[in-house]
């Protein structure tokens, strides 16, 4: 039964040992830091209130490779009150950002949909410039089992 | 071969709201991944989608590698008179497409 233990252990600390390098030679993820720096290149010094973006994304995702993704952002869509972009950022893959959407008053709708890719559990923001030059945001956690990007090719 | 997929109405009313659904094939190689030999994998990307409607952009779309392998895109446009739409997509390694879809306002 000891030697048993102890075997359990010797495996254990193997696998945790292995997931340390793993962790070790993963490239460098997008930390908090550059995600801020990345909207701070978007919205300059303007500040980003929460509300009007709407962020559809599924909160458990099973392949992070292909996550589909919709943004809508409340607004009349007329010549004089309309949305201008969107942005969406996220929190752990390589890079901040996601895509830029350019729109404007002949949209109609203030929504567009993609598919993204997500290397890992984290946070996705949404951040929409309307005709005021006002910033919106949404921000959605998202759990994903099977992460994207940073896996090795065939 | 690249190849397009475009979703546009054929017809629509003066004024309407249409959705516009667009797919290109393209690997949307990330430049993260490695192989075996442990080699970076360049990255090879769409970085541009534009949508022209008789000559005007209505739609332009900035692209990075956590866009899925062949982007999807949808939006939105209003019509306020029958013409075409020519769509365009840029990326690396001097990826350029094309397509066009024609619709009908009454």
């Amino acid at each position: 039964m000891a030697n048993s233990d102890h075997t359990t252990r010797r495996t254990f600390l193997g696998l945790t040992g292995g997931a340390a390098v793993l962790v070790i030679v993963r490239p460098a993820d997008a930390t908090p830091a550059m995600l801020q720096a990345a909207i701070r290149n978007v919205v300059g010094e303007a500040n980003v209130r929460a509300g009007k973006v709407k962020l559809d994304i599924p909160p458990l995702v099973e392949n992070g490779n292909t996550v589909p993704m919709t943004v809508s952002v409340t607004s009349p869509m007329t010549a004089d009150e309309y949305v201008k972009s969107i942005h969406v950022f996220n929190e752990k893959n390589p890079q901040p950002n996601i895509g830029n959407f350019h729109l404007g008053p002949r949209a109609g709708r203030a929504q567009v949909s993609t598919r993204i890719r997500l290397a890992d559990s984290q946070k996705v923001t949404a951040i929409a410039r309307l005709s005021d030059d006002t910033f919106w945001s949404a921000t959605a956690d998202v759990v994903v089992t099977l992460a994207a990007c940073t896996e090795e090719a065939i | 071969m690249p190849s397009a997929l475009i979703n546009v109405p054929k017809k629509a009313k003066r004024g309407d709201v249409i959705e516009i659904k667009t797919l290109m094939s393209h690997i949307m190689e990330t430049g993260y991944r490695h192989t075996a030999s442990g080699d970076v994998v360049p990255r090879d990307i769409i970085t541009s989608f534009t949508c022209r409607f008789n000559g005007t952009e209505v739609f332009r779309a900035d692209l990075y590698p956590a866009i899925a392998a062949n982007p999807f895109i949808t939006f939105f446009t209003t019509v306020t008179e029958s013409g075409k739409f020519e769509f365009e997509w840029i990326g690396d390694k001097g990826f350029s497409e094309t397509a066009q879809a024609s619709i009908t306002v009454e």
